[in-house]
């Protein structure tokens, strides 16, 4: 090992004496530049000690001379949004329908409510704008299950579909294969006497005496749906869970008990009601 | 080869009974929970180990008995150094390459996923990406290089004996045990912790044991002052120790089942593995490879490095302030403001001697910059410390709170990590590795330096294309999610800025195809050299370039003793 210091031939700086390896190291001073700036971070980041809550004591935490918090800063700007809005929210809790198209600031004000709410509550299932998905509603058309007024939307909303309230709606499509009420043949018969509900083309009688025993209490005696039962026209072209001969077995088999959850726990009714507006201007409102 | 003292062979027979009370302790274990185990996601592991323990008696048994532990003093240990060039290539090309698929899946939800084999979905995958580039890839990279380096600039072979060997099957067991069992859904949920207990533990063994093989080589060795390279291995293996114990402290469910539950809860359990998470990022990613930087820039230049001084002081400051810098990963979260502002205050007072490293390192070329433009092996080291100095100014950036404000939970996060994790690590590793496969296996250059060359701007371009869309779309994404309306309300779906981020995501994974193609060109180039090709020489009789250590040179002093 080597320990004698010499001189760098390029630099003309000095070296340490040290070698490993055949590397060795120059005693170049740090620069002054980096030892600057780090003691100008230090000075700097002592002084946002001393402004911002920044140290655990014994009770609590220093509170800086600031006094700032995230926190109450928040609460704040949540206060204030509130009171911004509370007379809008109010009018729109109160009011009907046509009173809020009639007044075009409120409208305006429950469009831009709605559909922020819309996109961040409600397009995980429903789709983007609310084109739906297999098992979970279009609400751009005019078909309704549960009605397609306002009042009949905002009460969807509230309170969900098969969800966990007392004031929700009920009914479910009955398995009428897992549960053995059917035998699987008579399935298959009505399968083929659903499907040429909506298809004049095909004509089916065996199925027809199943349909009047099980179906037409919910379904109607033509198959065109009731909306006390949210149960779905048969004659359109329209599927909820698909109307290939397949998935409509599925249903007819398995039953259907598809969930909207009751949203007045999440959501306040200002805010159902903006979202009612905004559902109903998707293109099938009532 | 020795050959004037071929007479002084020595054995490393003294290591095989604690070996193989581990080996056998673990093999029982395992027969254990794979006959008597409760829960039926241990039983791949338990036959993993099973096989891994009675493959390694086997070896153990055999060693002894045809007398294969046997060495000469007067040489360095360097075929477990090999070994780990080895896996390191492996590792990296498995991680990257998972890399690439689950950045083709952010942009193409379908790609490579089969709704039958729940291990092809993005949740498992990604952490198999993770953990194969970090711990694998630069894992591996740690262990050979710092393994290279202890012996040469400590004048001495390797302590322990057998046990350097023990820390690298050891560890790579490890790795097979951690990737499997993501895919399997094995997981703790920890970011860069998420094996179970029982790998856990294994993994507190192996790197206890490299703790101690480092330490007992730096105790015996022959140069009265420890090199800078030596100081940063050491914070980094004795740290990680540290913060892996801390973090990972559990209660499993049952002694032979994989689940448990994690010590901690709430949001100590956020700080927990916050200082855990942000201090792997210090002390395996930052001064782990500054230990390969500080000795392979000085020697592939040929330079002394550039200041003593600043690298002590550099070195004591990046270890004292990086380990309060954790809550800055917590922001604007459940965390107490105070917290937060104790986590901003250490990431700024860090940048300076972050930057001290990179100062050293590009100054080291003074007076060797024509090198630079000559030789893409210098040239991939020097621009790694490069890429260094640009993730070490942006993370202070970030960890300020008004900054962080945007860029939270952004890709911003990923291309920052992807600047310090392509350009720093794996830039720097692929340099180390250009480097020390010649001088390994006794070549005169590796098979080709175009090569090299090639190899260099595919990784740089890769990154440029990786590093920019992830700044494009983390700053868009920023912007979009804390867009008001004139009535104050969200501009924007969430949907909608996922979607508005595509483009951006295939720029990103072309950007990574890009760095994997790489990495397969430094597969073949060392491949090629490894079985002697092209510009790889064997380097007997053939006078070595002055630059590189004369791997055949013998130091007068024995090197075991």
């Amino acid at each position: 090992m080597s320990t004698d210091k010499k001189i760098d031939e390029y630099s003309g700086t000095e070296t340490t004496g040290h070698e490993w390896d055949g590397i060795e190291e120059l005693n170049t001073p740090m620069p002054r530049w980096w030892l600057g700036i780090m003691f100008v971070s230090i000075i700097w980041s002592i002084g946002y000690v001393i402004l911002m809550p920044a140290f655990p004591l014994l009770h609590g935490y220093s509170k800086g001379i600031l006094g700032f918090s995230d926190r109450v800063r928040v609460s704040e700007a949540v206060s204030k949004m509130h009171a911004d809005r509370s007379v809008q929210s109010q009018q729109l809790v109160g009011a009907d329908f046509e009173t809020i198209r009639a007044d075009p600031n409120l409208m305006r004000f429950a469009m831009a409510q709605g559909k922020s709410l819309f996109g961040d509550n409600c397009e995980t299932c429903h789709g983007a704008r609310g084109r739906g998905f297999t098992g979970y509603p279009n609400l751009n058309d005019d078909i309704w299950l549960w009605g397609g007024s306002y009042e009949d939307i905002r009460q969807t909303i509230t309170y969900g579909i098969r969800a966990d309230h007392d004031e929700t709606r009920l009914s479910s499509m009955v398995a009428y294969g897992r549960d053995e009420f059917l035998s699987s043949g008579e399935i298959d018969d009505l399968v083929q006497f659903v499907l040429s509900l909506s298809d004049p083309t095909t004509q089916n009688t065996r199925g027809a005496a199943l349909f009047t025993q099980n179906c037409v209490s919910c379904h109607g005696a033509e198959g065109r749906g009731t909306r006390e039962n949210g149960a779905p026209d048969l004659t359109d072209a329209d599927w909820l869970y698909g109307g290939d001969p397949a998935s409509v077995r599925t249903t007819l088999f398995n039953g259907r008990e598809g969930v909207m959850p009751n949203w007045n726990e999440r959501l306040g009714a200002d805010q159902i009601a903006a979202l009612s507006i905004y559902v109903h201007s998707l293109g099938g409102g009532e | 080869m020795s050959t004037q003292n071929t007479s002084i062979i020595k054995n490393n027979n003294g290591a095989v009974l604690p070996i193989g009370v581990i080996v056998i302790l673990g093999f029982l274990w395992a027969l254990f929970a794979a006959a008597r185990g409760d829960d039926p996601t241990i039983m791949p592991h338990a036959y993993m180990f099973m096989f891994a323990f009675a493959l390694a008696s086997f070896a153990l048994v055999y060693g002894i008995m045809e007398n294969k532990f046997v060495y000469d003093p007067y040489e360095y240990d360097d075929s477990v150094i090999r070994a780990g060039v080895i896996a390191t290539v492996f590792w990296g090309i498995a991680g990257m390459l998972v890399g690439v698929i689950i950045a083709s899946q952010l942009a193409f939800p379908n790609f490579m996923y089969f709704e039958n084999m729940p291990w092809t979905n993005f949740g498992r995958l990604r952490p198999l990406h993770t953990s194969g580039v970090i711990f694998g890839f630069g894992g591996n990279a740690l262990i050979a290089t710092s393994f290279y380096i202890v012996q040469r600039t400590c004048r001495t072979r390797l302590a322990g004996g057998l046990w350097p060997w023990f820390v690298f099957w050891g560890y790579n067991l490890f790795l097979v045990i951690a990737g499997t069992g993501y895919l399997m859904g094995i997981t703790e949920s920890k970011e860069y912790a998420e094996p179970e207990w029982y790998a856990d533990i294994w993994l507190t063994i192996v790197w206890i044991a490299y703790l101690m093989v480092f330490m007992l080589t730096l105790v015996k060795r022959k140069e009265k002052h420890i090199y800078v390279a030596n100081w940063f291995f050491l914070s980094f293996i004795v740290t990680i120790a540290l913060l892996h114990v801390v973090n990972n402290l559990s209660l499993p469910v049952s002694f032979l089942g994989a689940k448990s539950y994690s010590a901690f809860s709430g949001v100590q359990d956020a700080m927990t593995q916050w200082w855990y998470g942000h201090n792997a990022v210090g002390f395996f990613l930052t001064t782990g490879f500054l230990g390969m930087m500080y000795y392979f820039i000085p020697k592939r230049a040929d330079r002394p490095i550039w200041s003593y001084k600043l690298s002590i002081v550099h070195f004591w400051t990046v270890i004292f302030i990086y380990i309060w810098a954790g809550p800055h990963h917590l922001h604007f979260t459940a965390l107490p403001q105070w917290t937060q502002t104790m986590g901003m205050v250490f990431s700024i007072m860090l940048w300076m001697p972050s930057w001290g490293g990179m100062i050293n390192g590009l100054m080291t070329l003074s007076g060797a910059w024509d090198k630079f433009r000559v030789d893409p092996v210098l040239r991939l080291l020097v621009i790694s410390v490069a890429f260094y100095g640009m993730a070490t100014f942006e993370g202070p950036l970030m960890a300020i709170r008004y900054v962080n404000a945007l860029s939270h939970y952004t890709d911003w996060t990923i291309g920052h990590v992807h600047a310090g994790a392509l350009g720093w690590n794996g830039m720097i590793t692929f340099g180390a590795l250009y480097c020390m496969v010649p001088w390994l296996w006794k070549k005169q250059e590796m098979y080709s330096l175009r090569m090299v060359e090639w190899h260099f701007w595919l990784a740089l371009i890769g990154i440029v294309f990786y590093v920019s869309a992830m700044w494009v779309s983390g700053i868009t994404q920023g912007l979009m999610w804390r867009a008001y309306n004139d009535l104050g309300f969200l501009e924007y779906s969430f949907i909608e800025t996922v979607k508005a981020m595509k483009p951006y995501y295939i720029i990103r994974a072309v950007g990574g195809a890009l760095y994997l193609s790489g990495m397969f060109v430094l597969t073949f180039n060392i491949w090629m050299t490894i079985k002697g090709k092209g510009g790889a020489k064997a380097l007997d009789g053939v006078q070595p370039v002055a630059r590189k250590p004369d791997p055949t040179a013998i130091p007068e002093l024995a090197l075991g003793e």
